[in-house]
């Protein structure tokens, strides 16, 4: 085998200028995928990460019908303490959960004194929802976390609301909510932080303790809207959930249907399509790599073995079995491959640490993003086991029809 | 035993709806270690004959025995090993691999063809490199040996598998006289000390005074078969 790659290697060095181009193609589509996959993936893990790790939670957990009416925020459609109690005990049995936080959530007029304006409300649990979304307390851009979160008494407001109305922290203002008989009733909170805006459901939401809230709104029982729930592994979401729904399937309504709903964040999120469209971008330049690969490769073998068919017809004169005529066609093919694979993945490395020394920064919505691009060993691994299968792939008709070859017509040709 | 034994031996071409006889009803009988020459004029059947003996090509009629196996029956990779095993080829234009050195190109068949261990065969290249007399130019690639000396290379390449038969189609057309004659001579030389047969043919009523067995074509018809030249 070494002797034919010593030979492959021989002949693909005596047109170097073609050998060249051809593999300066594959090493083109080869860092253009693996530049894309990192840089589409970094960008689409920091989004998500933020999304599920600052605002929604991996899965949630409502009473049927609320999520149809969210922009609404009913509090009709509030899960009653016996359901909590029901989805706390089956959270309770799943071990791939890591933490979980209930949450109520409610719309309020909320006044610094001399300006009123409305805002979306959560009351959290503040600890628990600490330890269910993580990055919650990083988005805070003035003061700190305090208690896991947030002190009774006091609110996080959205960043775009403490410009807008000229808040600060130790600032005292007023929420108004009205509660599900109706009935109004309003209490002051002292400003502990400013969360930064981030792009999605919740992303300009304000956050007090769950007991304020349900003080605001008289709730007499501890009643919730929604409960946020943080997985140990995301991948595995779609099993989490449905063993979630299974254990939660006997929780019935007075019509007998299923009372609860589980979603995954993708459920939830606007920026699950725009994540499903740059796995479909990702799967289009896979498929152009392909493309490459295939007619670089092919082109390229056709004229080794038309420019060649004399020394084909020698070396077949001479004894060189068929086999032996292919593997030594297919190996300079596989050869251009590994080549043109080596050194686009070395390229994109190298491109790839000089990105994460020298950080790219780019705005998405009102956030600016800093990429941090990293390839994935099992990504280098597919894409180098694609580009070699179809180098091969593209070899072995050349490489076929050299073996094939009549001697006697091969050594007649000029 | 004979060598190569040629009985009615035919070969027809198709040529569009044509069919153009190469060779009709050839017979001639060829000894080991023999140095024999196919004569005649261009189209005469030489090339299509030596491709038959060489289990290049098949024939349409008769029976030729090379080594007593006979030729017809052989597939295309049966046809190559055989080759591989016993026959031995120098063409007109040299055809040696571009890319291999003198040495390499005559390493070619013991490292490609039949698998020779690398002690064993440095020392057969090292000896017939020794025996053609293009030690010195043994790292030098094709393009940088003169006429002669790639035929010798060739000569060499066809040696290393010591093959029992070695022929060579028109093997000093594109060389001038003395360069011919020596190649000629080498040939001669190879035949003595290593015992192989060489067939070869040509046009070149000088060169073919060289041959110690000379079988003359015309038409495709042996006109003098076997005619010995002292």
């Amino acid at each position: 085998m070494l002797k034919i790659i010593k030979l492959a290697m021989r002949n693909l060095a005596r047109y170097w200028r073609r050998t060249l181009l051809t593999s300066g193609l594959i090493v083109l589509g080869i860092v253009a995928v693996l530049l894309f996959v990192s840089v589409s993936g970094s960008f689409k893990g920091l989004i998500v990460g933020q999304i599920t790790d600052s605002m929604l939670g991996h899965l949630q957990v409502h009473r049927k019908g609320y999520v149809a009416s969210i922009d609404n925020l009913p509090l009709n459609l509030n899960m009653k303490p016996a359901q909590v109690e029901k989805v706390e005990q089956a959270l309770k049995s799943m071990s791939d959960v890591v933490a979980s936080s209930p949450r109520l959530k409610f719309g309020a007029m909320f006044s610094n004194f001399t300006e009123t304006t409305s805002i979306r409300l959560n009351g959290i649990v503040p600890e628990r929802e600490a330890a269910t979304v993580p990055l919650l307390a990083k988005r805070l851009v003035q003061g700190s976390a305090a208690n896991g979160l947030l002190e009774r008494g006091k609110i996080l407001i959205p960043e775009i609301l403490a410009r807008g109305m000229k808040l600060k922290v130790g600032d005292t203002v007023v929420l108004v909510a009205t509660n599900l008989d109706g009935s109004v009733n309003g209490k002051t909170f002292v400003v502990q932080g400013v969360l930064g805006d981030v792009t999605g459901p919740g992303g300009r939401d304000g956050y007090i303790h769950i007991d304020d809230a349900r003080e605001l709104l008289r709730m007499t029982a501890p009643e919730v809207s929604e409960i946020a729930i943080r997985l140990k592994d995301p991948k595995h979401l779609e099993q989490a959930k449905a063993r979630l729904e299974q254990a939660l399937a006997d929780v019935r309504n007075a019509q007998g249907q299923p009372a609860l709903e589980v979603h995954t964040w993708e459920g939830l999120s606007p920026f699950a399509n725009i994540a499903r469209m740059i796995d479909l971008l990702d799967v289009f330049i896979r498929v152009m790599l392909v493309g490459i690969v295939l007619i670089a490769v092919m082109n390229v073998m056709m004229m080794a073995v038309y420019e060649r068919i004399r020394e084909i017809g020698t070396i077949a004169a001479i004894g060189t079995p068929p086999r032996r005529v292919l593997s030594l066609f297919l190996a300079e093919g596989l050869l251009l491959g590994l080549v043109g694979t080596a050194i686009g993945t070395a390229l994109s490395l190298g491109i790839v640490a000089v990105l994460n020394f020298w950080p790219v920064h780019f705005a998405f919505a009102r956030q600016v993003i800093e990429l941090a691009p990293a390839i994935a060993a099992s990504d280098v691994l597919l894409i180098s086991a694609v580009v070699l299968a179809v180098a091969a792939l593209a070899s072995l008709q050349p490489a076929w029809k050299a073996a094939r070859m009549d001697p006697i017509t091969a050594l007649r040709h000029v | 035993m004979a060598l190569v034994t040629a009985n009615q031996l035919a070969k027809t071409y198709r040529v569009g709806h044509v069919d153009v006889p190469a060779l009709r009803g050839v017979n001639f009988t060829i000894e080991p270690a023999a140095f024999a020459a196919f004569v005649g004029p261009s189209g005469s059947g030489k090339s299509t004959l030596l491709n038959m003996i060489g289990c290049l090509d098949k024939p349409s009629g008769g029976r030729l025995t090379v080594l007593d196996t006979d030729v017809a029956a052989l597939d295309r990779p049966a046809a190559a090993a055989f080759r591989g095993a016993n026959i031995g080829f120098i063409f007109q234009d040299f055809n040696l691999i571009p890319v291999l050195s003198a040495y390499e190109n005559i390493e070619y068949p013991l490292l490609m063809v039949q698998d020779w261990e690398a002690g064993r065969r440095r020392a057969r290249v090292q000896e017939l490199l020794d025996a053609v007399g293009i030690a010195e130019q043994s790292g030098k690639r094709p393009d940088q040996l003169s006429g002669g000396q790639k035929q010798r290379v060739a000569v060499a390449r066809a040696l290393a598998t010591q093959p029992k038969l070695v022929l060579a189609d028109e093997p000093t057309a594109n060389l001038d006289h003395d360069t011919a004659y020596r190649i000629l001579e080498l040939m001669k030389k190879m035949r003595d000390d290593f015992g192989t047969t060489f067939i070869f043919s040509t046009h070149d009523p000088k060169i073919m005074g060289e041959a110690e067995m000379t079988f003359t074509l015309e038409d495709g018809r042996l006109t003098n078969s076997g005619g010995t030249h002292a």
